[in-house]
């Protein structure tokens, strides 16, 4: 049953396993899901899809497998006028909810319900609350909302009415994917991977083998022994370019700073701003007027700060090869912005570049150059996801030699 | 031209199709769960939501199939979506008990199970006046344990599992699948007397093992949209004045379209602020025209400030530097 659709989603990129598929082949047989579709859209996505990345790959699956099936359209607008500011059906006491499940508790066919539906809808002409025949709220009709009747057709009231299909077709879920462009949560995720837990500060926590072992050593005596509570240790230092070619990705790299500064699981976080490419100078504020020298920041810091550095890497060649290239006309650079960058490689062997522009668009001098110095990644989920691993492994790698 | 969509044209199956009720009350629920069997003995199981929580109807569709299925379901969603308040809702709807297992950074999976207490065991051998050759007395069962030996069927929140070292939720595979542990110790082994309906939680702040994502359910709760908030709302504060709920849906669905905030309000914090509003009796024509009170609904001052432009009509302006 549904084998293609198995197939499907792996071919759209869900990641999911035969024994996934087993489980809801088992619920399904199981008679646990009504056969609607809107069942096996919501409850075969709990079974099939484990991380709403993958919601929107399924929602195309499903679409593509599903779609086209039963839908009738009928002038919704007038009915769902009807049933607007609802009449809510009163408590029922036992026996009356009883009595209610008598009167209508034979079992219609659902094909024949839905003709019923239809010839009723061509009838009706106004709104009807609380009745048992027209389409209505409040009432015990088997047409309409917020009413009671077991069988009945809904109409509005929540997204369930609407079919799986459609909800499908909207793909609300684009936005969670992971290989568009990310929000801060997903940044957040990303970086909290850069946690590193290590055994810093104050002695507060007990060691329990070494104080049975002192204890017993002492002759039952007891010796509490304490260690250092883990600690995450991570330092990060974040550059920024805020130059007139990143304009179209401040939105970005707002959300990636925004999610950086968030984050309270790092020792040490600062943030500095350049203007196309960095040389003597950096900047602590975004209008660049605040200076903090470069050497300053080679000096201040030690080679344990992991660096990032975000910028599209895109500038004249002049600007980045030759001294006295900046931008700015009134500001003098004696060192050429690429050697600048070869000095904070040398100082922090864990860095990376993030570049906004996609990488379709990096064959350009500068780009080429900089990434010869800097790995440069993709700012998009995966191109973190990709460079913090980078970052990680960098740093073990140094622990060896 | 609107379209309706039927829920199925095939066979109906039993008694499980397109039921015209449920409205949030509790009586009809329950009304409900009495008179709507599940493919038989399930009917004492339905989950249909409970008097203080509003749960949507994919969520508790999928509430019921894991219930009936046992299997653990894995619920992940923003902050302020009702992630722990569900399983407080799914135990109060059954009646049944809670147990919450709390995780933070340190916990061991070992933790749930059980916790041999050696250190009290070595300060009563020093000491000698009580019996230490029991190993017994000095073993607690943890959450997960105290799950398995409950002598009715309980409901198990493990809350925020991704707070755990990233092995955690693989040390906790066999235990959930099979629902029993060893104690090596005591040479026993526990045995789930009633399979617990285990629902746990989580913030996505580390991806979780797949060996552990195969055997959960998952949903991911998404953020209530406004029609939805709006019934949040009305079962807080059942005689809300309208337009002041309108306007302040309003107002707080503006604010979280702002993508700058450090910390975007969730559903605890609009509703803490129209508590607020409520009982300040500020009219709906005040929070038309600025955010009264806006300390309830943002919790950094950056984000304070930066909004307090939004209300004075003028769009606020929060941009990099061009």
């Amino acid at each position: 049953m549904f084998t293609r659709f198995f197939f499907l989603l792996r071919e759209k990129g869900v990641p999911c396993t035969i024994t996934e598929w087993l489980s809801f082949l088992e619920a399904l047989n199981g008679g646990f899901l009504q056969t609607s579709l809107n069942h096996l859209y919501y409850v075969g996505r709990a079974f099939l899809v484990k991380n709403e990345a993958y919601y929107d790959m399924f929602d195309e699956a499903f679409r593509e497998y599903f779609g086209g099936i039963e839908e009738i359209p009928i002038d919704l607008d007038r009915v769902l006028e009807w049933l607007a500011d609802p009449c809510h059906l009163p408590p029922l006491t036992e026996e009356e909810m009883r009595e209610v499940m008598e009167r209508l508790g034979h079992v219609k066919d659902l094909l024949e319900l839905e003709k019923e539906f239809l010839k009723r809808l061509n009838e009706q002409r106004e709104r009807h609350d609380g009745g048992s025949r027209w389409v209505g709220t409040g009432g015990t009709s088997p047409f309409g909302a917020y009413g009671l009747h077991p069988f009945g057709i809904r109409v509005g009231g929540e997204s369930w009415a609407q079919s799986a299909v459609k909800v499908a077709e909207e793909r609300r879920f684009r936005n969670y994917r992971n290989d568009l462009i990310l929000d801060t949560r997903h940044i957040k995720v990303a970086l909290k991977r850069l946690r590193e837990l290590k055994r810093e500060g104050a002695m507060e926590e007990l060691d329990l083998d070494e104080t049975i072992d002192k204890t017993a050593r002492e002759g039952g005596e007891i010796e509490l022994v304490f260690k250092r509570s883990r600690e995450n240790t991570t330092r990060l230092l974040l550059f920024m370019d805020v130059g007139g070619s990143m304009v179209p990705y401040a939105h970005l790299c707002e959300r990636l700073f925004s999610a950086a500064s968030q984050m309270e699981h790092f020792k040490e976080f600062r943030h500095f701003y350049f203007h196309n490419c960095i040389y003597q100078d950096l900047y602590d504020d975004m209008a660049n007027v605040k200076r903090i020298p470069t050497d300053w920041v080679l000096s201040n810091f030690d080679e344990r700060y992991k660096v990032i550095i975000v910028g599209d890497a895109r500038m004249a060649p002049s600007e980045l090869f030759e001294p006295y290239g900046a931008i700015d006309y009134f500001y003098r650079n004696e060192v050429p912005g690429i050697e600048w960058l070869r000095r904070l490689k040398e100082r922090f062997p864990s860095s990376l570049w993030l570049n906004p522009t996609p990488k379709l668009y990096w064959s350009h001098p500068t780009v080429e150059a900089i990434g010869s110095i800097f790995p440069m990644f993709e700012l998009t989920l995966d191109g973190l996801n990709e460079s913090i691993r980078c970052l990680l492994s960098k740093g073990r790698r140094k622990n060896f030699t | 031209m609107a379209v309706v969509a039927f829920e199925s044209r095939r066979r109906i199956r039993s008694f499980t199709k397109n039921y015209t009720t449920i409205d949030g009350r509790s009586r009809l629920d329950y009304n409900y769960a009495q008179f709507f069997t599940y493919g038989g003995e399930m009917g004492a199981h339905l989950y249909a939501g409970s008097d203080e929580y509003v749960v949507s109807r994919p969520l508790m569709e999928i509430v019921n199939v894991a219930i009936a299925l046992g299997k653990p379901l894995l619920i992940k969603g923003e902050p302020g979506t009702g992630k722990t308040l569900l399983a407080h809702s799914i135990a109060k709807a059954l009646g049944k008990r809670l147990i919450v297992w709390n995780i933070k950074s340190t916990t061991k999976a070992k933790d749930g199970l059980y916790i041999y207490d050696t250190v009290q065991r070595l300060n009563d051998a020093r000491f000698g006046d009580k019996d230490i050759s029991d190993i017994r007395r000095y073993i607690r069962l943890g959450k997960l344990g105290q799950a398995f030996v409950s002598e009715e069927q309980v409901v198990l929140l493990i809350d925020e599992i991704d707070k755990a070292d990233i092995e955690f939720p693989n040390d906790l595979l066999n235990e959930l699948d099979e629902m029993s542990f060893y104690i090596p110790e005591t040479d026993e082994l526990i045995v789930a007397k009633h399979r617990p309906i285990v629902v746990i939680t989580s913030n996505s702040e580390k991806e979780l093992p797949d060996a552990f994502l195969r055997r959960c359910i998952f949903h991911y709760i998404e953020f209530p949209d406004e029609a939805m908030m709006e019934r949040i709302v009305r079962v807080h504060f059942p005689d809300i004045e309208e337009r002041l709920l309108r306007e302040a849906i309003k107002k707080f669905y503006m604010i979280r379209a702002m993508d700058s905030l450090k910390k975007k309000p969730s559903t605890s914090e609009l509703l803490d602020w129209i508590k607020a509003l409520m009982i300040g009796g500020i009219s709906p024509e005040r929070v038309a025209s600025e955010i009264p009170f806006a300390g309830t609904l943002l919790k950094n001052e950056f984000d304070v400030e930066k909004i307090g432009n939004l209300g004075k009509g003028k769009p606020a302006y929060v941009r990099f530097r061009s």
